[in-house]
């Protein structure tokens, strides 16, 4: 089933969707809509033009394609399911997401991943392919961020503040040069294979969904973050 | 060793003569106050760990014991007082941030304690509520200005999703985690007895108590701990907590050591991990980006529920509260600065903030300026400790009070103010399973529903005096209050005559 999205304001559009009889949907011409998919289960998105912000939010048992950029907030607090991004991502891109996985070919917006958590059988995941802003992972609380760096050169590709009160989960960063200026309570790592193996599975949903080759991700090295002690749990004195 | 400077705050006073040893105020005391000394056989008490929580003073058998201020001190000084002297003392022995529990025990002013209500004489007679119609029911949400209707009188306006209470009474947000489940199933049970909602704070819904949705507001806080579609879904309404009266400006942090299986559960993150709900949402930086939170719960929910903005009550409040009016927000929440908390740094609860009662007139009186009140309902919390309080706050502009601190207090509470230790004596700020059992919540329920339904015969019967006979006729009219001991400058602010005026 195809929706046009043009000129389309964002209620309508979105109870169009919503209302669909169909599982698959797809929606042409989108010109910053918001709040699409939000609240919306058992369907399969596939949006062209660029989707405004909060796309995905709360997402539930559905998957999203976007053939295009998408703006801040994608996938905020979202439970399971998919989210592919044929362009560039946003600020807050996962926002305290618990399960499922968000694919972006290009690079993220400031604070991607920030306060995402895991739960149980939930792990959520996030790929970037490029580089992202500064807070990456700010207050990380559980799941797998992984960011590519592809097309970065002879800079880390995170901006500043990259785990800033991160206290649970993992980060694995590729990049030519090592990171500088992380939290003092991050411990970082060199990945080894061992490591890698545990994002194998995620890598190789990139480079296929993306059309990207598999040799020229590992032509780099990839490094780990994970948190140490954090410091909540004593800074404070009963009074 | 270190030497400690602070000397027990409380002497333990035990009647020999009375006590027969049944050793229950040692059972009792999860502090470990109380022991037995078989050599002696006497009961023996360790005074530096009590918190003055009465648990034992109640379940003596035969009351042998009561517990009193001790009457040692430093040399007097107005400057600096004992407390004064111990808070320095604590820091210089740990270097850390002062934590404390439930609302300021400050000696601010109390504005509530300060305007008296009216009553009819002779002419406009009053109302006696047990023979007489009286309707205290209301509606929270956004009101149309004009109703529309077809040629057969049907409606056409689409009314907003609304909140539909039997009295102007909630119960305020405190998460599981916070308190127990046992003080959670009380609040819910004793909600639906009353018609009336109670909150689940940040801290997701036990899936138990999914039951008691329509009665139920569910939260969103800036940790989004256990929000999910179902969650959203399951309430009355959802509200976005963007500040809390007793730490305006900082967020919370559940010790990873207090999130056992069950709050793990609730909460959807892992056992043992700390729950963390930063200062700010951060993607909110505006009043915009409120209203793209907003939104995307509406869409989520398919517009079905009221979206209320919880804020505390600071020095702007006013103009806040004019933004979230504007944000597509139904109801909007304001916290004042002597409500209750499960722990918040002490600078920041007893400095940080206004009373509520006047950020309620401030902000009543800015909405009704910019003809946008009722756009919104106003719900105002932050100790509220009577019917007179509630009645007092419909008149000063409140649509609905909320409750927490008296809910506590009802069951079985004594403002110890310890509920960051987790060791509530009454199984109520605690997740350690042999105190929690200690609430029955079918009497923790009872005792709510009690309280709340005699406030709301006492909001009658002083409405009743009035002459009034439905709490939206009550709903900010000012004329009905006089101050007393006031200044003429919070007098104009309280938009209220001085009594005798």
């Amino acid at each position: 089933m195809i929706i046009q999205g043009k000129d389309v304001y964002f209620t309508d559009l979105n109870k169009a969707i919503k209302q669909a009889d169909a599982t698959e949907v797809t929606v042409e011409n989108i010109i910053g809509q918001r709040y699409i998919g939000s609240g919306v289960e058992g369907k399969n998105l596939i949006l062209y033009g660029t989707p405004g912000n909060a796309l995905g939010a709360y997402l539930n048992n559905c998957n999203i394609t976007v053939h295009g950029n998408v703006q801040d907030a994608v996938g905020d607090t979202m439970n399971n399911g998919e989210i592919i991004v044929h362009g560039n991502g946003g600020d807050t891109l996962g926002y305290a997401m618990r399960g499922g996985a968000i694919y972006v070919k290009g690079n993220g917006g400031y604070r991607v991943g920030i306060h995402m958590k895991e739960y149980k059988e939930l792990k959520p995941v996030i790929v970037v392919g490029g580089k992202v802003g500064s807070f990456l992972g700010e207050y990380q609380a559980g799941g797998i961020i992984v960011i590519l760096g592809l097309g970065v050169e002879n800079i880390f590709p995170t901006g500043n503040y990259c785990g800033t009160g991160m206290h649970g989960g993992v980060m694995y960063i590729r990049s030519d040069v090592p990171p500088e200026n992380l939290p003092r309570h991050l411990i970082v790592k060199k990945c080894i294979k061992e490591d890698l193996n545990q994002i194998m599975p995620f890598i190789k949903n990139y480079c296929q969904l993306f059309n990207v080759k598999e040799a020229d991700i590992f032509k780099k090295s990839f490094y780990k973050l994970t948190p140490g002690a954090n410091h909540y749990n004593t800074i404070y004195a009963p009074n | 060793m270190a030497i400690n400077f602070i000397h027990p705050e409380f002497e333990i006073i035990r009647e020999e003569k009375r006590c027969i040893k049944c050793r229950a105020c040692e059972r009792q005391c999860a502090n470990e106050v109380h022991s037995y000394d078989q050599e002696f056989d006497c009961m023996e008490s360790d005074e530096s760990k009590c918190v003055d929580c009465q648990r034992c003073v109640s379940l003596c058998p035969t009351r042998a014991l009561k517990i009193r201020k001790t009457d040692n001190r430093y040399r007097e000084n107005a400057n600096w007082q004992q407390q004064a002297m111990e808070e320095i003392f604590r820091q210089a022995d740990t270097g850390g941030v002062l934590l404390s529990s439930m609302g300021t025990p400050k000696d601010y002013p109390n504005y509530w304690d300060k305007i008296l209500i009216n009553a009819s004489q002779v002419t406009n007679p009053p109302i006696d509520p047990l023979r007489e119609p009286m309707e205290t029911k209301v509606f929270l949400g956004k009101k149309l200005n004009k109703l529309e209707f077809d040629e057969n009188g049907e409606l056409l306006s689409e009314i907003p999703p609304q909140i539909e209470l039997e009295m102007p009474i909630m119960f305020s947000a405190m998460s599981y985690g916070s308190i127990s489940e046992n003080a959670h199933k009380s609040l819910a049970r004793a909600a639906t007895e009353l018609g009336t909602c109670y909150n689940t704070g940040e801290g997701g819904l036990n899936q138990d108590l999914y039951k008691y949705g329509a009665n139920t507001i569910v939260q969103v806080a800036s940790g989004r701990f256990g929000v999910h579609k179902d969650y959203l879904n399951a309430g009355a309404a959802i509200e976005i907590k963007m500040g809390q009266g007793a730490k305006p400006g900082i967020g919370g942090h559940l010790p990873g050591r207090k999130i056992l299986e069950k709050v793990s559960r609730t909460r959807m993150i892992p056992v043992g991990v700390d729950a963390i709900s930063p200062a700010p949402h951060h993607d909110i930086y505006s009043i915009e980006d409120l209203r793209q939170l907003i939104f995307s719960l509406k869409e989520a929910t398919n517009y079905e529920k009221p979206v209320i903005v919880k804020i505390a009550a600071v020095h702007n409040v006013a103009a806040i509260a004019s933004g979230i009016a504007r944000s597509g927000a139904d109801i909007i929440a304001i916290d004042g600065f002597r409500g209750g908390t499960g722990a918040a740094p002490t600078r920041i609860r007893d400095n940080v903030g206004i009373p509520i009662e006047l950020a309620l007139a401030a902000v009543d009186q800015r909405l009704r300026d910019e003809k946008i009140r009722n756009d919104v309902s106003i719900v105002i919390g932050g100790s509220i400790r009577s019917s007179a309080d509630v009645v007092k706050a419909i008149a000063l502009g409140a649509d609905a009070v909320y409750i927490g601190t008296a809910a506590l207090l009802a069951l079985g509470c004594h403002l110890c103010r310890t509920c960051h230790t987790g060791k509530c004596n009454w199984g109520i700020a605690t997740q350690r399973e042999d105190l929690v059992k200690r609430l029955n919540p079918d009497i923790g329920a009872k005792r709510l529903a009690n309280l709340v339904s005699a406030w709301n015969h006492e909001i009658m019967e002083m409405m009743g005096g009035m002459g009034i006979n439905s709490i939206e006729a009550l709903k900010g009219n000012r004329l009905m209050l006089r101050g007393i001991g006031m200044s003429a400058k919070e007098l104009e602010i309280f938009g209220i005559s001085h009594a005798g005026e």
